[in-house]
């Protein structure tokens, strides 16, 4: 029976020991673990939020920089075309000009020699007259030595003169 | 000392085995038969507390620490001493323990008239000593764990405190959690020191070597003093609704008036549920250790039965007592988890909300 009956020295030291566990560990011990793995659970869940966050921004910043991308790959096309057919164009015009003007130019040069052919033209005939008409001097002055012959010769024009007048 | 029987026995396998033929001549064998074991007393001297810690025995000369002794008298006032002076039954100071009688093992005085008078005894026995030893190993494992989170506080741990980090999360998530209910904060430093401390406890009991070995738990002044920590708290903490469900609960009103039979039946069951938790508690861990003893003691009762017999049942004996071991192991931490689990609901009982529910349907 006396298994059944609590010792009052061990009550005692029960009392002691136990109520001295239980207020160290109660104020020291437990709640010391269990508010740093609640701690812990909260700074890993906080983490894991952030973590997905960031995730999700890294996602649309790189759609994003697909937009981008694409748009300037677009652009990029668009501009090679524009100075393709600027190009195309500059060529174009380049040509037609030059060949106007090459036109042109022929046709200003043979306006020249036009002119110049019709300058020399002129000078040779001038020429020709101011000869023929030294050289009808001289013939005339030769012809016209005799005294009789003078006075055929003013006949002569006189009546051709009163010819024409009639 | 379960377990140094244990030793023996296995000790005593050896030698018979290796040589059952030389025994059989040993002189020493025929001594042996005369002592009558007697296997009550011995088991219930084991389970009991005691003033010195035995640890073995070397042929003849016992090996066992004096440890002091505190006693009041009324009559011849304060006694502090070491246990060794009782050597050999002698008395002193006029203090001997008792060997027969009412305080069968424990200190007595005895008075002019040869009456024999219990003083008041705050020695520092065996189970106090583990006791105290237990108290500080647990306060230092827990204030060791706790240290190592104020280091580096978000790393995840590993070896020892990892494993202590989730025993004491499982038991705080998986028991006092569900159990308690809404404010299972305030109590889960209690309830996980109750529970570590019954589990070490435990443990330490079923170790082999000299800080373990005593029974503390399968002492009913410890489960006294637990159960009477948990009946204050749960009474101390019960919300209004919990007190009136004792004495005005939700019953038909002759069952209350005039003779308060609900009440009477209320008021029992908030003893009986402590009661309960100091019973399981002592009763488990005693048995445990009984069985144990019990299986240890088949070695010495066989001797007399002859060689081939004593044989066999050391091995028999050992088998079990492996398997009984194993099974003290494993109701360690049951007997461990069910005080720690009652105790939460009984906590979560007290700290009932008025049912809205049912006032509704009224």
């Amino acid at each position: 029976m006396s298994l059944l009956l609590p010792d009052s020295g061990l009550l005692f030291w029960m009392f002691l020991s136990f109520g001295i566990v239980v207020f160290i560990l109660v104020k020291y011990g437990f709640p010391v673990i269990l508010k740093m793995v609640e701690d812990r659970k909260a700074y890993i869940d906080n983490s894991l939020s952030i973590a997905k966050q960031a995730h999700e921004e890294l996602a649309s910043v790189k759609s994003e920089g697909e937009t981008i991308v694409d748009n300037a790959r677009r652009e990029q096309v668009k501009i090679m075309n524009d100075a393709a057919q600027m190009r195309d164009t500059l060529i174009k015009e380049a040509k037609d000009k030059a060949s106007v003007e090459a036109v042109k130019l022929v046709e200003d040069a043979r306006k020249q020699i036009l002119i110049e052919k019709e300058d020399a033209i002129r000078d040779i005939r001038r020429q020709v007259a101011l000869l023929s008409v030294d050289i009808a001097e001289k013939v005339l002055r030769g012809q016209l030595e005799k005294k009789d012959e003078q006075l055929d010769m003013i006949n002569r024009l006189l009546d051709e003169i009163n010819i024409s007048k009639s | 000392m379960n377990s140094l029987r244990k030793i023996l026995s296995l000790i005593a396998i050896f030698v018979l085995l290796s040589g059952t033929v030389v025994f059989a001549s040993e002189p020493v064998q025929v001594e042996k038969p005369k002592e009558k074991l007697d296997v009550k007393e011995l088991i219930l001297e084991h389970l009991a507390d005691s003033y010195s810690w035995h640890i073995t025995k070397i042929g003849d000369t016992d090996i066992a620490i004096p440890l002091p002794v505190i006693v009041y008298s009324k009559t011849s006032g304060m006694h502090v001493f070491l246990s060794s002076a009782f050597k050999e039954g002698a008395s002193h100071e006029g203090l001997i323990i008792a060997s027969e009688g009412k305080y069968k093992g424990k200190i007595v005085e005895k008075d002019t008239h040869g009456n024999e008078n219990r003083p008041f005894d705050i020695s520092m026995t065996k189970v106090v000593c583990a006791l105290l030893f237990n108290s500080a190993l647990l306060i230092f494992i827990i204030l060791t764990v706790a240290r190592s989170y104020k280091k580096d506080t978000f790393e995840s741990k590993k070896g020892f405190v990892g494993f202590m980090e989730m025993f004491i999360m499982n038991i705080n998530d998986e028991v006092i959690k569900p159990c308690v209910g809404k404010d299972y904060k305030k109590f889960s430093p209690y309830l996980l020191t109750v529970f570590f401390f019954i589990f070490l406890t435990n443990l330490m009991g079923l170790l082999p070597v000299f800080p373990g070995g005593a029974n503390i738990t399968g002492n009913i002044a410890i489960t006294f003093v637990l159960a009477i920590f948990t009946f204050v708290i749960v009474n101390v903490v019960g919300t209004k609704e919990y007190w009136k469900e004792i004495f005005w609960p939700d019953v038909p009103v002759w069952l209350k008036v005039p003779i308060p039979l609900m009440p009477a039946i209320e008021l029992v069951g908030v003893f009986t549920k402590p009661f309960a938790l100091m019973i399981r508690l002592f009763a488990n861990m005693l048995a445990g250790h009984s069985i144990v003893l019990g299986l240890t003691c088949l070695v010495f009762v066989t001797v007399s039965l002859g060689p081939a017999m004593n044989t066999s049942m050391t091995v028999v004996s050992v088998v079990f007592n492996v398997f009984i071991n194993l099974v003290e192991v494993l109701v360690a931490f049951i007997q461990a988890y069910v005080f720690v689990l009652l105790s939460s609901v009984f906590i979560g009982l007290a700290r009932v909300e008025p049912h809205h529910a049912k006032e509704a349907i009224k």
